[in-house]
């Protein structure tokens, strides 16, 4: 028989008032897997993620955790869920290893198991060193990986991370990856929230977008590049702007979806980066030298734009 | 419970690292509970302070003279001559409690006034008026010395003596004028008189011992015991540190709560309820870990008053510590109740310390309750500091015995239950949404 999907979120519903911040979510997340949850600010993720925590009790809808449902006391559930919550909810006052044996204890760790596993995660994020010293002495980065390192002392099976790179520089936000991109070699089931779609488009396997409150798409990466018509685009710089008969021609030419920019710096959606040689030599040909030009994959952004819209939220 | 064990052990470092904090939880109490210790009679052992009189003396008579005298050797005062016009000056600007002004001529118009014959002359008191404690006290000592002094020249000194003949002349030319308005009885009292001052006079005279006080004196002495249980005498530090002790660990249930507010705030809190822990798991953690700290502020705080003032537990030993306990639980629930019912760290600290300090002026920690008004006294019944401050009084200073400490340990108790309960109630309804 096979296993259920460690995670099934089923009709998830939660209003605060009149407001329906999530509106009949349905997903689940199979063993092993990563998925990116995205959306634009106020989408309902955060509200997703409390109730996947049991920290919010949905109005209505049911959550699995491997084949059990996440209800009111349900601690053999909630021991299985490791949370990594975007507020760094770390004891300035304590020490690092100090504030591991406090998360581990409300897990039930005690003794040498929890010594034991508080300097594995410790060497897991790479912190062991500094295990000894309050993270008040921490940079933004190495408190993120505290905070990460507190969520898999009890070595859950489902590590939900929300926004875990929030206000970090491009090095901590490497040296976090690296952490996660181990543990998600280990076979574990990690649910990834963030606004970076680049880290998204790393690290996950399946791909949820929610806008208010509305599931907009749950399926994998490569399916959702496949929702657009461009699947990559070529930038060209001219010498010189092109005359207006010479764009309207481009539109036309084969592989060719779609023009932005303007006469002289042109972007160019193709159906298929296997086009771009050819456009680029038909259009230097026809407008003269070229001072640069790239091509580059279609990106999530790119997907989530299209299915969120451009329209500023709050 | 490793959950509770593992809370309860972070919130005692917590308050263990933060040494500021952890300084003036102790040292406050102790400074403030010495002051006023000291104000409120200290170990009894000292002598108590005098009131500082102006005394303004107009009149040089042998009357006079003694009334002064009579009020320098009054143990309660302490008396500064000084003009009219710089007492009233002193006494304004509060540097002086009071002011005694004995004008001219007031021994022989007290002397005549006493038998009705004159008007009564006025002695001016000046007092300050947020000291009218004083004046009432100032009178009475005025009074007694005053009584004394004119009676006992009235029946043994020249001043009596004289206007006992002038009467006795006056009498006997008006009944040589006019027989009818003879008063024989009025005649024979005062020839009485003169011939009883003029045997004091020679009684006087052959007498070598001291000079015999004659006319009114007080007609009673009074024999001044304190009464407590144990066997040691009032120690006005044990009210006082009882009181401070009170008030600062209550301070230091207020942090508690704002902690919890603070917690919330920054997300610590939401992170542990990821874990398999409930709301009543947290709160009950935190009740206790602040129960602990405050059971062991309030004995370090008494083992101070102990090495440095001798205040002792003269009372039950058991009552004492059953009511440092239900103190340290009711205060507590207490800081359960400010995190329950405060929406912000920073609301929550203004309402916190203005009830805090509400309950400690009407408990007594300031000035003991039996200064207060009756009705006060039995409205304070409903305050829970105020059980907290007799029943340490009681079995500290007091010294009574386990049954004088059942019925404040009972309410503090039940003011714990009380909060708590609220507190987890409030707690319950302002997160609905929680998966407890």
């Amino acid at each position: 028989m096979n296993n259920p999907p460690l995670l099934r979120v089923v009709d998830l519903v939660k209003s605060y008032g009149e407001r329906r911040a999530v509106d009949s979510i349905s997903f689940q997340v199979e063993r092993g897997q990563t998925l990116g949850l995205i959306g634009p600010n106020g989408a309902g993720k955060s509200t997703t993620v409390s109730m996947l925590c049991g920290l919010l009790r949905p109005d209505s809808g049911q959550v699995f955790i491997d084949g059990q449902t996440l209800t009111a006391g349900n601690s053999a559930v909630k021991q299985k869920i490791g949370l990594v919550p975007q507020d760094l909810a770390l004891i300035d006052d304590l020490s690092a290893r100090e504030n591991l044996k406090l998360f581990g204890a409300m897990y039930g760790l005690k003794g040498a198991v929890l010594k034991s596993r508080c300097d594995e995660v410790l060497a897991l994020v790479k912190l062991e060193d500094r295990a000894g010293d309050k993270p008040g002495t921490f940079s933004g980065g190495m408190k993120r990986r505290l905070n990460i390192a507190a969520a898999m002392l009890h070595d859950p099976q489902l590590l939900i991370l929300d926004e875990p790179t929030v206000g970090v520089d491009p090095q901590s936000r490497n040296a976090i990856f690296d952490s996660l991109e181990l543990i998600k070699s280990q076979g574990r089931t990690l649910i990834y929230t963030s606004h970076y779609m680049e880290e998204v488009e790393r690290l996950a396997d399946h791909i949820v977008i929610i806008d208010h409150g509305k599931l907009l798409a749950n399926e994998s990466p490569q399916a959702l590049h496949r929702r657009l018509p461009a699947q990559a685009a070529l930038q060209v710089d001219l010498a010189q702007a092109a005359s207006a008969a010479v764009l309207e021609q481009l539109t036309r030419q084969h592989g060719v979806t779609g023009v932005e920019g303007d006469a002289q710096n042109i972007h160019i959606l193709l159906t298929d980066g296997a086009y771009a040689m050819p456009v680029l030599n038909w259009l230097t040909a026809q407008a003269g030298t070229a001072t640069h030009f790239a091509t580059a994959k279609t990106r999530l952004e790119d997907i989530f734009l299209s299915l969120t819209g451009r329209r500023l939220r709050d | 419970m490793t959950a509770i064990l593992a809370l309860i052990k972070k919130d005692l470092i917590l308050f263990r690292s933060d040494r500021r904090a952890l300084l003036l939880s102790l040292l406050m109490p102790i400074v403030l509970g010495s002051f006023f210790g000291y104000l409120f009679g200290g170990t009894g052992s000292t002598e108590h302070a005098k009131i500082d009189i102006a005394l303004t003396m107009q009149d040089h008579s042998d009357i006079g003279n003694k009334i002064a005298a009579g009020l320098r050797a009054d143990p309660t005062l302490h008396i500064i001559d000084m003009p009219q016009a710089e007492a009233q000056q002193q006494v304004t600007k509060g540097k002086l409690n009071a002011a005694i002004v004995i004008p001219a001529g007031f021994g022989d118009q007290a002397g005549a006034a006493l038998f009705g014959q004159n008007a009564k002359p006025d002695i001016t008191v000046y007092y300050d008026p947020s000291q009218n404690m004083v004046l009432p006290m100032v009178k009475g000592v005025l009074t007694q010395q005053v009584m004394q002094v004119v009676t006992a020249d009235m029946f043994g000194g020249p001043g009596g003596k004289k206007m006992v003949a002038d009467s006795l002349a006056r009498l006997e030319a008006a009944n040589e004028k006019d027989a009818t308005n003879a008063y024989p009885a009025l005649h024979d009292l005062l020839k009485s008189v003169l011939h009883f001052q003029d045997q004091i006079a020679k009684d006087d005279t052959d007498t070598t011992s001291a000079t015999v006080v004659h006319g009114m004196s007080m007609p009673f002495a009074t024999v001044d015991q304190a009464l407590t249980s144990g066997p040691n005498k009032y120690n006005g530090y044990a009210h006082s540190f009882a009181g401070m002790s009170v008030q600062f660990i209550l301070f230091m249930a207020i942090d508690a709560g704002i902690g919890i507010l603070l917690a919330r705030r920054m997300g610590v809190w939401n992170r542990l309820l990821a874990a398999p822990i409930t709301v009543t798991t947290l709160l009950t953690a935190r009740g206790l870990s602040c129960a602990i700290i405050a059971c062991a502020l309030q004995c370090f705080i008494f083992a101070v008053a102990g090495l440095l003032f001798h205040v002792s537990i003269d009372g039950s030993m058991a009552g004492f510590i059953g009511i440092i306990v239900s103190f340290s639980l009711m205060t507590a629930s207490f800081g359960l109740l400010i995190a329950a019912f405060g929406r912000t760290p920073e609301a929550a600290r203004g309402l916190a310390v203005f009830a805090t300090l509400i309950m400690v002026m009407l408990g007594g920690a300031w000035v003991p309750a039996f200064l207060f008004p009756q009705w006060l006294q039995t409205f304070t019944l409903a305050i829970p500091t105020r059980w907290a401050v007799d029943g340490l009084d009681a079995m500290t200073w007091r010294g009574l015995g386990f049954d004088a400490a059942v019925a404040p340990i009972a309410v503090l108790l039940g003011f714990a239950v009380l909060f708590g309960g609220l507190a987890v109630w409030k707690f319950g309804r302002a997160t609905p949404n929680e998966a407890h």
